[in-house]
């Protein structure tokens, strides 16, 4: 910036000199390269799922406006005369046929195919990965929390980005995710045939919905997901990449490296990797094979009807949900409204929209919930290791693993036939295990985390058990301990751990509800916790260690465990 | 004409006019029903079939499917099974069974050509029943697998599978993999619905259409996959599994090659 407005004395001798500075002296290009070449990203390798989702978008930009050139989102009807064999003949739409023509009669075109489709299994995932390495390390505290919001509809619109995607080929497995689309929407009450109509353009298949999902899937969604990576990216440029704790890593530095030249360099040849091996799987894997499940009809639906891995844990939900408890229960009311009476299906919106609402609430809501349980309102630009935050940590394994099991559960059919298991039996323990999975992992995490708090700072204070048992002159048995060094250490016991707020009564001594509340929050969150190890007890335990057999002081230690 | 129009008011003219009836569409449903079995029916056994197959009957299925055939408390009556149905099941290892469970599980075939033909001689002596198909209607090459893979994904794919593969049925039963199967054992599984398989009879599905169904699954199975290793034909769940695993896997083992200069 300071160059664009400074006084222009330089005067370029050579030819290449004098075109870059003219273009230099209208554009600003220095002052930007001066500002964004500075940014320093630490090196982390848990640092680089965002990137990789960048890339991934990248491949599907390039791989996706290939496809446009010959996919013909038309619902007309026609009779495929592509070259493959088991196809002719057969009555499809133009979009089908389309696709079909993409795999078996366009140069590299099914390559094309596979390689959008595995990036965009690739792009989700790194998304879903990059968001859980910020949620554990802490990275959405202040001043990051709109960013992570930025992040959280980055993963909505990834969704519907790839949701839309799926269906255009409208092959036989596309279509009967639509209809459990169409499903779930005339589940809502009052408006749902409505919204059904309108979407679809009268009753479900129609003869619109792939013309529609196509201009969301190829302008609107990348659009939006474009300008939401921008305001990501500048926003991580303002906010300054956060780091672990380390010596010299403070909450007040970032220490890495420069975008130019090494993490551009390093960046550029990471794009590389990931194109190159999104390439290598297109190349060598199927994906999606279309050809076999043949033109959308609405009658048939293929065994192993699943949607892409990203939606399958609604379609688990679904799939979990009873239709009836016992004989007569079956969670569909009957309301009387003026116009007539209206059905109220439960069973369907219940599976479909409650868990998505739990788990996209939680996450967009999670920095100001957390911030209103710590009442911290510093800037933190240092992570936390997920066990120093133990209770963060459980909740997110909880969420984690009611997740995985209605993930699970969009695969139980394969899970009956791949494991000679009873399709009802997997049904039942997923059930179970929906509800009770996440209260055990939560308990188990916090657990864990507790005792490898608890083994930080017993190395911290008494070092690395070496395993050498050495005998004292009067006979005793020690086993000799070895000090970390410094920088090892520092990493163990540069930790907050915040403590209990009791609830504290104001001016007219009450105490009032939300701070009631507050008060039983945060003793659930910290009421068991391991104090990182202060400098005088570190000093005491170096009083033991330095200057004498490494073991001889130690027994004491020893004894005192 | 008198007497039938004095009669007409008869206590008995409305059973002997039910009478009437009942044998006229038992009749013509027994004509239409063998006209439909006459164009499968091909194999014809000797006595001597039946006799051995007899024995060996009685050797090997007759402490389930009881003496005669008739059946009992563990296993069902064979009477008008037909040589299909003992040639599919005997022939693709799933009888004699295994072991007791949801479904009776394919294994090494147990008895040769020979044998199972006499078997099958024997059951079909019992009773009529689906023959075993002829060579000519098991030839993949006449069929029309196009029409064979609508007839597919319409009648079989809920179960087996848009690509054959099998699917989960409830506790525990399953609809195999169709991979590998012999045209045969597809044509008798079809007239005969071994174990869960509904019974697809000709005049359900016309023999022309099952050998159009042979022809798409041969079709299918011959390709192989064009766009790479298939992973099971398995749909979403593999790919996403696939990509979880070995596709973050290896990128992850970059980001870690990557930064492990510094750290």
């Amino acid at each position: 910036m300071s160059s664009s407005t400074a006084t222009h004395t330089y005067v370029p001798k050579t030819r290449v000199g004098k075109v870059t500075d003219y273009v230099d002296s209208r554009v600003g290009g220095s002052g930007m390269v001066k500002v964004f070449g500075r940014k320093i990203f630490p090196d982390h390798w848990s640092f680089m799922f965002g990137e990789v989702s960048l890339y991934s978008f990248v491949v599907l930009l390039l791989s996706g406006t290939f496809l446009t050139f010959f996919y013909d989102p038309s619902m007309a009807e026609t009779h495929y005369e592509g070259s493959y064999l088991p196809l002719r003949g057969v009555e499809m739409s133009v979009a089908y046929a389309s696709s079909l023509d993409i795999s078996f009669d366009i140069r590299g075109g099914l390559f094309m195919r596979q390689i959008h489709h595995w990036a965009a299994l690739l792009f989700v995932a790194a998304v879903a990965v990059h968001m859980l390495r910020v949620f554990f390390t802490g990275a959405f505290r202040r001043p990051r929390e709109f960013n992570w919001v930025v992040g959280c509809v980055l993963l909505v619109l990834s969704l519907a980005a790839g949701f839309t995607g799926y269906s255009l080929p409208d092959d036989l497995l596309s279509g009967n995710g639509l209809r459990i689309i169409d499903g779930v929407m005339k589940a809502i009450p009052v408006v749902g045939t409505y919204l059904s109509f309108f979407l679809f353009g009268g009753e479900f298949p129609g003869t619109m919905i792939i013309g529609r999902l196509y201009v969301l899937h190829i302008l609107l969604i990348p659009a939006v997901i474009l300008l939401l990576i921008a305001i990501h990216m500048f926003m991580l440029v303002l906010h300054k990449h956060a780091q672990f704790a380390g010596p010299g890593k403070t909450n007040t530095n970032v220490v890495g490296y420069p975008v130019g030249p090494v993490f551009g360099a390093k960046a550029a040849g990471f794009f590389f990797i990931v194109f190159g091996v999104l390439a290598a799987i297109a190349a060598a894997f199927t994906i999606n094979p279309i050809w076999n499940y043949g033109p959308y009809d609405p009658s048939p639906v293929s065994a192993g009807t699943q949607p892409d891995w990203y939606i399958g844990w609604v379609d688990g939900a679904l799939r979990l949900m009873p239709g009836t408890i016992g004989d007569n229960f079956d969670f569909e009311f009957m309301i009387p409204f003026p116009w007539g009476v209206n059905a109220l299906s439960l069973n369907v919106l219940i599976p479909a929209l409650v868990p998505a609402m739990i788990v996209f609430t939680l996450m967009f809501a999670w920095p100001w919930i957390e911030a209103w349980v710590t009442k911290d309102k510093r800037e933190h630009h240092l992570l936390d290791r997920p066990r120093n935050a133990p209770t963060r940590t459980a909740i997110g394994v909880a969420g984690v693993v009611f997740y995985c099991v209605l993930w699970a559960a969009a695969s139980s059919d394969l899970i009956a036939t791949h494991f000679l298991v009873s399709l009802n039996d997997v049904t039942y323990w997923l059930r179970f295990l929906v509800i009770l999975g996440p209260i055990l992992a939560f308990m188990v995490t916090r657990r864990i985390a507790l005792a490898l708090q608890r083994k930080d700072r017993e190395i911290a204070l008494h070092g690395r058990e070496t395993g050498r048992i050495v005998r004292l002159p009067h006979g005793e048995f020690i086993e000799v301990h070895e000090p970390v060094d410094d920088y090892k250490r520092y990493r163990l016991v540069s930790f907050d751990s915040p403590e209990v707020m009791i609830p504290t009564p104001d001016a007219d001594g009450k105490i009032s509800v939300l701070d009631k509340v507050h008060g039983r929050v945060s003793r659930f969150f910290f009421e068991d916790r391991v104090a990182p190890v202060t400098p005088k007890e570190l000093a005491a335990s170096h009083g033991d260690h330095h200057g004498e057999i490494a073991g001889a002081k130690d027994r004491e230690s020893i004894a005192s465990h | 004409m008198k007497a039938l129009s004095q009669r007409r008011r008869h206590p008995l003219a409305a059973f002997a006019l039910l009478l009437m009836a009942l044998l006229v569409t038992g009749g013509l449903y027994a004509a239409a029903s063998t006209a439909n079995e006459a164009q499968a029916q091909t194999t014809t056994f000797t006595q001597d079939d039946v006799e051995e197959g007899s024995k060996l009957f009685s050797a090997n299925c007759a402490s389930c499917h009881g003496m005669g055939a008739t059946g009992s408390q563990a296993a069902p009556s064979l009477v008008g099974v037909g040589a299909a149905s003992v040639d599919f099941q005997v022939g693709s290892g799933r009888m004699p069974m295994q072991m007791d469970g949801p479904q009776a599980q394919a294994k090494p075939v147990q008895f040769t050509e020979e044998q199972i033909r006499q078997m099958a001689a024997y059951v079909a002596s019992l009773g009529a029943g689906p023959a075993i198909p002829s060579e000519e209607i098991l030839d993949a090459s006449q069929g029309d697998a196009s029409n064979g893979g609508e007839l597919f994904r319409v009648n079989c794919a809920m179960c087996h599978n848009a690509a054959a593969a099998g699917g989960a049925l409830t506790q525990g039963k399953f609809a195999p993999s169709i991979d590998g199967t012999s045209e045969k054992h597809i044509y008798e599984a079809m007239v005969t619905g071994p174990q869960n398989m509904p019974v697809f009879s000709d005049a359900n599905i016309s023999p022309e259409d099952k050998q159009d169904i042979i022809a798409f699954l041969k079709t299918i199975e011959e390709q192989g996959s064009p766009g790479g290793a298939e992973l099971g034909s398995l749909g979403p769940v593999s790919e996403g599994l696939f990509i979880w695993v070995a596709g973050l896997g290896v990128i992850i083992a970059f980001t870690v090659w990557l930064t492990s200069r510094s750290s």
